[in-house]
């Protein structure tokens, strides 16, 4: 029989969220040290080793000392997956590109000297795939608990795991809910990559946009969406800002 | 008596976030001992700047995974305290119980996957499979438990999506909140037989003690988590909330990404054990009897004893959710909508009780409803400057033993306080022209 896959789990800037819903697979998680061995995930567990054949990284890459670190975990890996929204995109840390770093840590440290502290050396925030190339990509914030079990094993048997190409629309009609801009809201979900089970509109909430979004979105329905709801353009872009500053939409295989 | 060693851990494992600790000593005198936050700021009160008055809750959640639900609170009770929104009773009742249920999530997560594996001398929860495997599926199932109940109330565990300004998006039916007592009482049952398998491991906490000083809220009614003033060991009650900077002064460090604090002496403790020591009064007595097998009485300086704090909160939360469906499923639940802001300037402060402690939002939004100024005070940020303080107190007393045992005993020092890294890093209060 081959070997069992060597797992390790590393993070970055971030909340830590996604690799919380790992933990929270319980005792499912068991069934996945079935096919593989987790060598490393210091959130919950002291052991630690640096041979490893699939890194899973979550977070965002704030600064070189961070960039640094990066460099050697893709060094190590064969297969790299970045994990959540602030890895395979940017995530909620983008929000604050729309200013230069040298003006964010201004106002936000202001007069106090930390130059040359790398602590407090940021540039700005970029996505894994900004510094190191990424293999494959789970998205979401935080990221969907079954689609991470679905693309580890795909992984872990060596088979290309299989993400959604459509958007949220098509799971929320599945789940037979009445439409966000029908109840008065503003939903992404037209624009957005599925795979969430459409969580947010199931639970009476527009969707954020946190999957990313898809390619080729259908822009000219959005308008006539946003034309029947008398919603402003600014308001789509602004929403956008909240996970998909700077990006005008994801390709498949980054 | 005299020798020479460093410890120096980087990245303490089994902790949310990224902090390193640093131990120098030379003919055995203590040259340098820091405990380090190393974690990337990440600029959230900046990244609010420009962002309309329902959107904050969203962005503000994604400070922490694990207390996603407590940073939604803060910031709904922020933003509804400045647009002048009055909630419903009901909606007061579900984020109580949405709160308990993220204290139970993280305080099991603390005790039973992060602390117990020092208990038993394992490396991680994955590693205690075999010998303990009947109290690793106890702790399994609670937790399992706690995430269902959070999923019920906010939608999901980590990042809430049914909470929002003035209510709640949707709400669950009576059925569902009947079948969630019947768990919870399962639950408790649950619980009082895990107490006495940790009290058997419990003697591996060390007996270190400091005095210091202890905040978080305190009410009349009940043990605060939701509501309440800021209280202190030292001082008393402040009544007026939005004077919180002066309880809580923070300051910056350059060995940390994560702000200090302090208040009446050089440092203050936030969470389990501080509720505990201000409010242990209004535990429910099932929660008190496990305060009794392990011998916590308020107050208690020891900070190792926190996890056992938690174990106690853990099982009053249990029991107040129980008390608290039974008023909902008496009243009957209803399907409100969210309650509407009549203006949209104003500054709010929202003030709760999270797992690690006490938990500060502060907005000041324009007359569009835009955010222009934020202020976050996370319970991590509060706890740095005493974990320092007790490191310096607790190396002496130990600089003798081996060096392992050493490098052991303030990880689990660290990890006592159940720190939240990146919530602390969320950095510092901004303010925009």
């Amino acid at each position: 029989m081959k070997q069992k896959p060597r797992v390790a789990v590393f993070d970055f800037a971030d909340c830590e969220g996604c690799e919380l819903e790992i933990a929270d697979l319980e005792e499912e998680i068991l069934e996945l040290i079935e096919i593989a061995d987790i060598v490393s995930f210091r959130e919950v567990m002291k052991e630690h080793s640096d041979s490893y054949d699939i890194a899973i990284v979550e977070g965002s890459i704030m600064r070189p000392m961070d960039e640094k670190r990066l460099r050697s975990i893709r060094s190590r890996a064969k297969i790299l997956i970045a994990l959540g929204a602030c890895a395979t995109m940017g995530g909620v840390n983008k929000i604050r590109n729309q200013w230069m770093p040298d003006e964010v840590k201004k106002e936000v440290y202001g007069t106090v000297d930390l130059k040359g502290n790398e602590l407090f050396d940021v540039f700005q925030t970029k996505a894994l795939n900004e510094v190191v190339p990424v293999d494959y990509y789970i998205y979401g914030c935080p990221i969907d608990r079954d689609e991470f079990k679905s693309v580890i094993t795909a992984v872990a048997l060596g088979k290309k795991p299989d993400i959604p190409r459509y958007p949220i629309c098509v799971e929320c009609k599945k789940n037979e809910n009445i439409c966000q801009f029908e109840l008065g809201a503003f939903c992404l979900g037209p624009i957005t990559r599925a795979g969430c089970k459409a969580i947010c509109p199931t639970h009476n909430s527009p969707c954020e946009g946190c999957r990313g979004l898809i390619k080729k979105a259908e822009t000219d329905c959005v308008k006539e969406v946003l034309e029947r709801y008398k919603l402003s353009y600014e308001d789509i872009r602004r929403r956008c800002t909240m996970y998909n500053y700077g990006r005008k939409e994801c390709s498949y295989d980054e | 008596m005299s020798k020479d060693f460093s410890v120096h851990v980087e990245h303490v494992t089994r902790v949310e976030g990224h902090g390193n600790i640093i131990l120098d000593v030379k003919n055995g005198k203590i040259e340098k001992l820091q405990w380090n936050v190393v974690e990337a700021p990440r600029f959230f009160e900046a990244m609010l700047r420009g962002q309309q008055y329902n959107e904050l809750r969203s962005i503000t959640s994604r400070i922490c995974g694990i207390c996603s639900i407590g940073h939604s609170l803060a910031s709904l009770k922020a933003t509804e305290d400045a647009l002048g929104v009055k909630i419903t009773n009901q909606t007061a009742t579900l984020r109580r119980l949405a709160i308990h249920a993220e204290n139970m999530q993280s305080h099991i997560l603390h005790i039973g996957y992060l602390v117990a594996p020092d208990l038993v001398g394992a490396g991680s929860v994955f590693s205690m499979l075999g010998k303990h495997t009947d109290t690793v599926l106890k702790i399994v199932k609670l937790h399992r438990l706690a995430n269902e109940m959070s999923d019920l109330i906010c939608g999901r565990t980590i990042h809430p999506i049914r909470l929002v300004v003035g209510g709640f998006s949707l709400q669950p039916t009576e059925k569902q909140l009947i079948q969630l007592k019947k768990r919870l009482l399962e639950a408790q049952e649950l619980t009082t037989e895990l107490a006495p398998i940790i009290l058997s491991v419990a003697g591996n906490l060390p007996s270190f003690t400091r005095e210091t000083e202890y905040i978080g809220l305190t009410s009349d009614e009940e043990y605060s988590f939701y509501d309440g003033d800021i209280a202190s060991t030292d001082t008393g009650r402040h009544p007026k909330y939005q004077d919180y900077k002066e309880i809580m002064q923070e300051y910056i460090v350059p060995h940390s990404t994560a702000k200090y604090a302090k208040h009446a002496r050089e440092s203050y403790m936030v969470g389990a054990l501080a509720r505990f020591n201000l409010n242990s009064r209004q535990l429910h007595p099932v929660a008190q009897d496990i305060a009794t097998l392990f011998k916590l009485k308020a107050i208690n300086y020891n900070p190792f004893m926190n996890t056992i704090a938690q174990l106690v909160e853990f099982s009053h939360s249990i029991q107040d959710s129980i008390s608290l469906i039974d008023t909902l499923v008496d009243q009957g639940i209803k399907q409100e909508k969210p309650v509407k802001p009549e203006k949209k300037a104003g500054r709010g402060v929202g003030i709760v009780e999270v797992p690690r402690g006490i938990l500060v939002h502060d907005y000041t939004l324009n007359s569009q409803g835009y955010c222009t100024k934020a202020n976050c005070i996370i319970p991590t940020n509060q706890n740095h400057a005493n974990i320092q303080q007790d490191m310096e107190k607790l190396v002496p007393e130990i600089i003798n033993q081996p060096e392992k045992e050493i490098e052991l005993t303030l990880e689990m020092l660290v990890r006592a306080y159940d720190p939240c890294i990146s919530c602390s890093t969320h950095y510092l209060d901004v303010s925009f022209k």
